[in-house]
């Protein structure tokens, strides 16, 4: 092939101008691809919400239940513990709940609807990497120590949370548990995942 | 006879099939003094055989399915035709494939066998290491016991903790869900089963061709190919078949003596290959008392573990624990002392090397332990520790006091 009176600017652009086509159509045809793996719709539609009745809960008592797949606690806790969730401020990271772990009716000491505080709803997943925490509502056992109030103790990474839910300073976990979004239907029946959007 | 070599012809003016076998077979010449630690390599790829064959099997009978899967690994161990021995034999394998890659890794330390010219096959392995630790975890989740689903759980959340809001959609797109669930088992099978086997064989190939291309390193650290016969033949090289081919399936029977024996006689060895609340099915509402990974992974964990969360993020441990494997990449230029094999270096390369492998260890000890304020202090050290390393290894040749290197080998 004879190179004589080769146009070497008109070949450099015809070569950038194919590869910037291909790459716009590879990009293009990867978006399908990476979206495909994000949650489909039936995932994310399993998110409705899932009525408890607390009727046979006992003071110091705590269900698990299933929303969206994770654990939920529904706790009773005594007039004793609820007591003790005051003293707690200089062990705790947030005692005052800042960061938005909650709706803002839960922000307050008790972490609960104000109408009935003695019930607190919590995400049973512990912040730091997703593991479940036990509950251990004991007072000072051997293992957490002669402060232990009552609360719940990850066994995965050590993270340690009073009865409302609230982080201990000093452990893996940055923030405080979650609270889901939940209204009472009755006196003793709650709607987990769901507030009406009212505060 | 002579029909077979017009067949070879045959397909030699086609494929290129006896250039291939002399090139990196009969005459690859390799040098001749092998020891002990050059048996790896080669198990490294018998293993890999092993797990392919094996997993075959197993994704007959195996269903990827959140209801279906657990089951279906009791009905492999219990109804199949061997499905216990071919299933042990797999999940032996994850264990073994680690432990002889970890002893080949630990060989290419000592005899600097990252050192130029063989920075990029060094940086191969290492791609190759991380595939394998992709691979084991998306394995360990399709038994769908109670360790295979919060283990799950905790690595896919180390993803979450990636700061400026992409952790979480991160997170929701590797699961395919909010939690670990039937879509994220579904995904993981596909991952195990196709994508990472085939990045792993690609590898494995560019390995042995970069490989064949510079040519081993020894336990002497000399470069044969620069005493060279009028031949063109390396004089301290001897072909690889049949020499290391008929070496090798000495370390392949011996190799299998200890795998059987496992195999056989203690397949969960004492809950460090297969963990006892595996038996149990995954529940999403419970986690098991204490969790940790399986052996091969809890040297990292112990560092993710040790390192306390800096202004409400847990990412600073997320980013040590990854820092201990990308600076891997970058060892063939923190290490800049000419001599390659311990032989010929000083005491302070080989008391470092001691440390860090002790390290190591303690790491992987620790990180199967529950954390208690005790235990996290002595991961923090061990963590430094295993990082001093690399540090160490920069300023070494500072001062270092190496013994000459002779010409040819040695034995």
């Amino acid at each position: 092939m004879s190179t004589d009176g080769v146009d070497n600017s008109r070949r450099r652009f015809l070569t950038a101008a194919t590869s910037v086509i291909g790459a716009v159509g590879t990009v293009g045809l990867a978006i399908p691809f990476i979206s495909s793996m994000n949650p489909s719709a039936r995932a994310k539609a399993a998110g409705a919400p899932v009525e408890v009745d607390i009727s046979k809960l006992e003071p110091g008592g705590m269900v698990t239940i299933e929303w969206r797949g994770k654990p939920v606690w529904v706790l009773r806790r005594t007039k004793e513990t609820m007591k003790n969730l005051e003293g707690m401020a200089d062990i705790l990271a947030d005692p005052d709940s800042d960061a938005t772990q909650q709706p803002a009716y839960a922000k307050n000491l008790y972490r609960s609807r104000t109408d009935s505080p003695n019930v607190v709803i919590m995400v049973g997943i512990c912040t730091h990497l997703g593991c479940s925490p036990q509950y251990r509502p004991e007072l000072a056992p051997d293992d957490l120590g002669a402060d232990w109030k009552g609360g719940f103790f990850c066994p995965c990474h050590g993270s340690k949370f009073d009865l409302a839910g609230r982080v201990y300073s000093g452990v893996p976990a940055p923030t405080n548990l979650v609270i889901p979004p939940h209204m009472y239907l009755s006196k003793s029946v709650i709607l987990v995942g769901k507030d009406g959007g009212v505060a | 006879m002579d029909k077979l070599v017009a067949l070879l012809g045959w397909v030699d003016e086609r494929f290129p099939l006896s250039k291939m076998w002399r090139e990196h077979l009969s005459e690859y010449y390799a040098p001749k003094n092998f020891n002990f630690w050059y048996y790896f390599g080669s198990l490294a790829i018998l293993v890999f055989v092993l797990q392919i064959v094996t997993g075959i099997v197993l994704t007959m009978y195996y269903k990827p399915d959140g209801d279906m899967a657990f089951f279906s690994v009791e009905y492999i161990m219990r109804d199949v035709n061997w499905g216990w021995l071919i299933r042990y034999m797999h999940s032996t394998g994850a264990s073994a494939f680690f432990l002889v890659i970890y002893l080949h890794m630990f060989r290419g330390l000592m005899y600097g066998s990252y050192k130029k010219p063989r920075e990029l096959l060094w940086i191969l392995g290492v791609l190759i290491y991380l595939a394998m630790m992709a691979e084991a975890f998306f394995g360990y989740l399709l038994p769908w016991g109670q360790m295979s689903f919060w283990g799950a759980q905790v690595i896919v959340n180390l993803f979450a903790a990636v700061p400026f809001g992409i952790g979480e959609p991160l997170s929701e797109w590797i699961r395919g869900d909010f939690v670990i669930s039937d879509a994220t088992l579904n995904r993981f099978f596909a991952f195990h089963v196709i994508a990472v086997p085939f990045v792993l064989a690609a590898l494995i190939v560019v390995h042995i061709l970069a490989l064949h291309e510079v040519g081993s390193n020894n336990p002497d650290g000399i470069e044969i190919k620069k005493n060279k016969g009028p031949d063109g033949i390396p004089l301290d090289g001897i072909p690889f078949h049949p020499y290391y081919t008929v070496k090798d399936i000495v370390g392949v029977v011996v190799f299998f003596i200890f795998f059987f024996a496992v195999v056989f006689f203690a397949p969960e060895m004492g809950g460090y290959f297969i963990e006892p609340p595996n038996f149990d099915q995954a529940d999403p509402l419970k986690t098991p008392a204490h969790i940790a990974p399986v052996w091969y992974f809890t040297p990292f964990y112990a560092m993710l573990r040790a390192v306390p969360p800096m202004l409400g993020s847990q990412f600073p441990g997320v980013m040590v624990m990854g820092a201990a494997i990308v600076v891997l990449f970058f060892l063939p230029w923190i290490d800049r002392s000419p001599v390659k094999s311990i032989r010929y270096r000083g005491n302070s390369f080989k008391i470092a090397l001691g440390v860090f492998v002790v390290s190591f260890v303690i790491l992987g000890w620790l990180g199967t332990q529950p954390s208690t304020p005790g235990m996290t202090i002595l991961a923090q050290i061990f963590t430094i520790l295993y990082f001093a390393y690399f540090v160490a290894l920069w300023f070494i040749p500072k001062f270092e006091k190496t013994k000459p290197v002779p010409e040819r080998l040695t034995s």
